[in-house]
């Protein structure tokens, strides 16, 4: 994990310190850290000039903004009709099988974080997950198999 | 109703003209009198679902006083069923940028922001690409208007205008009351128009085509074509650009599956439209409005799991700021459930259509005010699914 203090300062030089610079520094410090702690967010609230509650304000608004611990990989499975309807719970399954954790779980060696997440706008492809930033279309358990694969290995 | 029937266009997805941001060029050169008459006359509504005329929306914005005013692109496209913006900034990124460069022309504005949802995040490298040659050709230009894509992390209710400034203002995305309106107090409280990244794409084909051709397309209240996304029970899901104005039955022959129970027209928060209603059902403004989602269902599909989805959707969705949003959806949801057990009576059904007329009249925003239309549509036209 990347030092709290040190990667906000270059976040905030890359930003700005304004109130509007808050989404994208949060922003910044998930997609390092995979989360932003409490120190982190008053470290933030330094940084910014702001009160400490308004960052914890911003950063539990937000689904992508997580507040608690994440594995490396954070998997979002969309719950969202047309991909329930083709088949999200296979999807769910496999990969609880394959991570040997449940939805909301981190496995145990930190890697991958299992999450249900709202319309991804796959619906055409459905089912569909993002892990991290990357999505992932038209599954099956088999190209789940494969996909999760190819991240153990990584 | 005029005898209406199915038309593919290629309007929006057409391709680019010869020269890169050759139609932006030769519009910089035209008076912003002359822009805004051609976007009245070409009868352009915002395509986000709204519907709200554009040309009005820039001409207050305009007319407001102030030296600093922004454009934003709503790319917060967080409806269910909804994926037609990924698809236009996939394919045509230059002519949401020229749509947006030239309504900062015509309202005096300096700066344009795209607010793009953080599910598409992938996307960004390549918008960041296209963005620098718009940058270069706006340089070469002359033309002083630059744009910034701004980040969602994953909050539906950051769609609604004043939520996604609250949003690139660095707080929570929570609605703001209205009036004021955008067009005199937006981004950092400043005059801003907001538009669809559709409706930006179309300004540019009015410029391109001049309103009597765009004009052609559609019907009286909904002029132009529209982006569309097909989905659930359809052997041909996808992006199809279709003319407004189109009847249901018409669309259900070309995308059905044979066996179509319903279609939900407008996403979660839109109506659902029961097989016996698909032939007096327009698609537009004149009938069933929609930001471009069509999900189909054939009768396979349990009314009652769709409906608990949607209101699931929502509750987590919901900003919690107001309070007939907040506990409504949630008692919505707990409602139907008890329903369905067999804990409340089939009657207990007509208090929860009252509550969802309350959260019609009584929500501060477009979340809790529409939550109704799906629920409401849903329990009326499938009342024995809900129960047994």
């Amino acid at each position: 994990m990347t030092d709290c203090k040190s990667l906000i300062q270059e976040l905030a030089e890359k930003y700005g310190r304004e109130r509007s610079s808050l989404l994208p520094i949060l922003q910044g410090v998930v997609s390092a850290n995979h989360y932003v702690s409490d120190t982190c967010m008053t470290d933030i609230a330094k940084e910014l000039d702001l009160s400490a509650a308004q960052v914890y304000g911003t950063a539990t608004f937000y689904s992508f903004l997580d507040t608690e611990p994440r594995g490396e990989y954070v998997i979002r499975v969309c719950k969202t009709i047309t991909c329930d309807m083709h088949g999200k719970k296979t999807i769910v399954q496999t990969l609880e099988d394959m991570l040997k954790i449940k939805v909301g779980e981190t496995t145990p060696n930190k890697k991958f974080t299992l999450l249900e997440t709202n319309c991804l706008g796959w619906c055409h492809e459905g089912p569909a997950m993002l892990i991290n930033d990357t999505p992932y279309s038209g599954l099956t358990s088999e190209k789940v198999h494969d996909i999760i694969s190819e991240y153990i290995q990584k | 109703m005029s005898e209406q029937t199915l038309k593919r266009v290629d309007l929006i997805f057409g391709e680019y003209s010869n020269e890169k941001y050759k139609v932006l060029a030769t519009t910089l050169e035209r008076t912003n009198e002359e822009i805004l008459q051609e976007l009245l006359d070409s009868g352009l509504r915002g395509r986000g679902g709204a519907g709200f005329p554009t040309a009005m929306k820039w001409k207050y914005t305009a007319e407001t006083p102030g030296d600093e005013k922004y454009v934003v692109c709503n790319a917060d496209e967080g409806e269910p069923g909804t994926f037609k913006d990924r698809e236009i900034l996939y394919r045509v990124p230059r002519k949401v940028f020229s749509g947006m460069a030239i309504c900062g022309k015509v309202i005096g504005a300096k700066k344009g922001y795209m607010y793009l949802r953080g599910e598409y995040k992938f996307m960004v490298p390549e918008l960041v690409k296209e963005l620098a040659i718009y940058h270069e050709h706006a340089k070469k230009l002359g033309f002083d208007f630059t744009i910034e894509i701004r980040m969602g992390s994953g909050a539906y209710i950051c769609g609604e205008e004043s939520a996604l400034f609250e949003s690139m203002e660095g707080g929570r995305g929570e609605p703001r009351n209205k009036p004021p309106y955008p067009t005199t107090s937006g981004f950092m409280k400043k005059p801003t128009v907001i538009n669809n990244v559709e409706t930006f794409v179309n300004v540019l084909m009015i410029m391109r085509l001049g309103p009597d051709q765009y004009r052609k397309l559609g019907t009286t209240d909904s002029r132009g074509s529209k982006v569309f996304s097909v989905s659930g029970d359809t052997p041909i899901p996808g992006i199809y650009e279709l003319e407004l104005g189109m009847p249901l039955d018409k669309f259900v022959d070309e995308f059905g599956d044979g066996d179509t129970k319903a279609v939900q027209v407008g996403g979660a928060s839109g109506f659902c439209v029961p097989r016996k209603k698909f032939k007096d059902t327009v698609i537009g403004f004149e009938g069933v409005p929609t930001g471009g989602s069509m999900m189909i269902f054939n009768s396979s599909r349990s009314m009652y799991n769709v409906l608990h989805n949607y209101l699931e959707f929502f509750e987590e969705e919901s900003c919690g700021q107001c309070t007939p949003c907040r506990v409504g959806c949630q008692q919505l949801l707990k409602g139907i459930v008890a329903v369905k057990k067999g804990e409340k009576k089939a009657i207990y059904l007509d208090q929860l259509m009252k509550l969802s007329e309350s959260m019609k009249i009584t929500a501060k925003c477009g979340l809790g005010q529409s939550v109704a239309n799906s629920f409401s549509s849903i329990v009326n036209n499938f009342k024995e699914e809900m129960i047994y």
